[in-house]
């Protein structure tokens, strides 16, 4: 006896794609390329408009200071160079990185092998809530709260470290620095450094850290033989891509900032460099002349970050831990 | 012959795993000694306020921490002292998210009376009283900046991360590569392209160019949490879809997709989240505009810069409303922090 059974159609296996498919991944190869355009279409307009300051100063751009605008109608008395204000750049973001590169690693050893399991989660969820409060607010807040604190604490260091050429300063008013600027930096970039160097730390291999304990060893004792050398160069990858995020942060330093166009390595002192500040401030009231110099400041600004951030990334991927 | 008796002796079950009472008791002592300590400081010295009681803590912990063990020897010292460094400075990371949060709720609400969220600016000046506008404007600014910067950009931060995940292309790496380098991108780089481009081709600034900059700036965030989410589903669903004979176009939109649908929503929720505050691009490419509008052509008003300008005129009543702005910007952020977080657990429980 046999009943009949509806067969499928025999179908044939082969290693050739369809239409459909060489279609498909043809579209999804130009959509996902777009981030390459973007990037070169940044970096291709910003030359563009920018190019006739790197014909009239040349190299003097990035090694002056002086930032005239001249005469409005006669743009041959205008002089244009970024030396301060890329100088302030990196100072003001390498504070920020020396403030919260100890403090993001004890956050993270605290939240991944100090807090319970429940508090840990939570903790984790907040990091990446703090990291999304808009830099806005941080300047509004640095401006208002930060600042009347950070005066103080600038007086004491001055008072007890003045004589270190450092912490000197020319007049004392110890407002809109560099010092302020950089520990507010260091306060918004704490979370992805932090969660960067949490992730590193929690993939610190478990037997080892076992291991440490059956010797007789104490929680620091394995933390310091173990976890830190093994996440090293993930809390320096984490550390570069604060550094990253410092460089090209605008509205929280234009706050807290007092621009002045002088190359100046008192960090105490009112007065500070900043090229996304610089752009943000200038934008407003520039002759043409003029936004073709800030168009060239941003194509400064966006190679000095893009090269940190690529180091960065690199050194965070030979730590095998995605960011 | 001798019969050995073998006693059975059960032990008693221990848990070397759980702290023993007498730590807990000794730590709560430390940690109230040390405030004790700090408000002695505190009233001593010159130190004032929260802060100033804080730095008593953070000094006398350490201290009171080597004290209590030092008899225990050299390593129970290191330990001790490096577990009550660690706390102190994890305390210190916490105080500025805390201060942040509370200034904000608390200057902010002094801004709000019943019509703050109803009003716009054009009949009444920053400087005038607070029961009178709002921030209306702002708020319909905002929402369409980032809806159009969204319609872009989360449709091609998932191509993207189609492109590594599904089609695993030849470009796979350097993308990937490339999202991350665009992640780096200073937002203020992002708006003076726009404005080098759009808002010099067309002629002003325009709600248009606003949500082009964002786009930037919402790309690589849409792309990399996409791209995780995509790795989730397993190699097994896509199998058993090529099996029934499905081509890797139907298999991505008909299984992978919907597999992650709720992922993806994540993915779209973050980025929003990343761009609804950025300030610097809209500086140079939505300028500012005091009444409600919808005409995308125009300069427009957006949440970020309500907050920026109110903050520059720098009158009280303008920098209450600046506060304001902040509070209502915090909030929406997250409110869109709490709703990727749903959407993330919806996919973990699948």
């Amino acid at each position: 006896m046999s009943t009949e059974t509806d067969v499928p159609e025999i179908r044939l296996i082969s290693g050739v794609r369809k239409r459909t498919d060489m279609l498909f991944r043809g579209a999804m190869t130009v959509g996902a390329l777009a981030s390459l355009v973007i990037l070169a279409l940044i970096a291709g307009f910003l030359l563009f408009r920018g190019f006739q300051i790197f014909a009239d100063f040349g190299l003097g751009f990035l090694t002056s200071s002086t930032w005239d605008s001249g005469d409005v109608n006669d743009p041959t008395t205008a002089r244009f160079g970024i030396a301060a204000m890329l100088v302030g750049s990196v100072l003001i973001a390498t504070i920020a990185v020396v403030v919260a590169v100890p403090f993001a690693m004890s956050a993270a050893l605290f939240i991944e092998y100090y807090a319970p399991r429940a508090v840990r989660t939570v903790l984790t969820s907040v990091l990446d809530l703090i990291a999304a409060v808009p830099s806005v607010i941080w300047g509004i807040w640095g401006y208002s709260v930060l600042m009347p604190d950070a005066e103080g604490w600038a007086k004491t260091l001055h008072s007890w470290l003045g004589w270190f050429p450092l912490f000197d300063v020319p007049a004392p008013i110890f407002g809109r620095s560099p010092f302020i600027a950089g520990l507010l930096l260091a306060m918004m970039i704490l979370p992805i450094v932090t969660s960067v160097a949490r992730e590193v730390y929690g993939q610190a291999p478990r037997d080892h850290v076992d291991a440490a304990y059956a010797l007789g060893g104490t929680r620091w004792g394995a933390l310091r033989t173990v976890v830190i050398p093994f996440g090293r160069s993930g809390l320096v990858g984490g550390a570069m891509l604060g550094l990253g995020r410092a460089l090209g942060e605008t509205v929280a330093v234009f706050l807290v900032l007092n621009l002045v166009f002088d190359v100046n390595f008192k960090i105490l002192a009112s007065a500070g460099g900043n090229v996304a500040s610089l752009i943000a401030s200038r934008f407003g009231e520039a002759s043409p002349y003029e936004l073709k110099g800030l168009m060239a400041a941003g194509l400064v600004l966006f190679l000095v970050t893009l090269l940190v951030n690529a180091a960065a990334t690199a050194v965070v991927k030979r730590a095998k831990v995605a960011v | 012959m001798s019969t050995a008796v073998i006693e059975s002796v059960t032990p008693a079950p221990r848990r070397p795993w759980r702290q023993p009472r007498k730590v807990a008791l000794e730590t709560t002592i430390l940690v109230v000694a040390s405030v004790v300590f700090a408000r002695f400081l505190e009233a001593a010295t010159g130190l004032a306020g929260v802060l100033g009681l804080y730095v008593g803590f953070a000094v006398a912990l350490p201290v009171l921490a080597i004290v209590s063990v030092v008899r225990k020897g050299r390593n129970a010292t290191i330990d001790r002292f490096a577990t009550s460094v660690l706390v102190v400075a994890f305390g210190v990371v916490c105080i500025p998210w805390i201060s942040v949060i509370s200034t904000v709720v608390r200057n902010g609400s002094r801004a709000f009376y019943s019509g703050y969220l109803t009003t716009d600016m054009l009949i009444t000046g920053v400087d005038d009283p607070l029961n009178t506008g709002g921030l209306a404007h702002a708020l319909v600014g905002s929402v369409l900046v980032v809806l159009i910067a969204s319609f872009i950009a989360v449709p091609l931060g998932i191509v993207a991360a189609i492109y590594i995940v599904e089609v695993k292309g030849r470009f796979a790496g350097f993308v990937r590569f490339l999202t991350q380098a665009m992640s780096g991108v200073p937002s203020i780089v992002a708006g003076l392209f726009v404005y080098a481009t759009i808002v010099i081709f067309f002629g002003g600034f325009s709600a248009w160019a606003g949500a082009s900059a964002l786009v930037v700036l919402m790309l690589p965030t849409v792309a990399r949490t996409s791209e995780e989410v995509l790795k989730l589903v397993s190699d097994d669903l896509r199998a058993a879809s090529y099996a029934l004979g499905a081509t890797q176009a139907r298999t991505t939109f008909s299984v992978v997709l919907p597999t992650v649908f709720s992922g993806l929503i994540t993915a779209a929720v973050l980025g929003v989240a990343r761009v609804a505050g950025e300030t610097a691009p809209l500086l140079l490419t939505t300028s500012y505009f005091v009444k409600t509008s919808t005409n995308l052509n125009e300069p427009i008003a957006t949440m970020p810069i309500y907050i920026f300008s109110s903050l520059g005129i720098g009158t009280e009543n303008s920098i209450a409303r600046a506060w304001g702005g902040s509070l209502v910007l915090l909030a929406a952020v997250l409110i869109l922090f709490l709703i990727a977080r749903i959407a993330s657990n919806r996919l973990s429980r699948k």
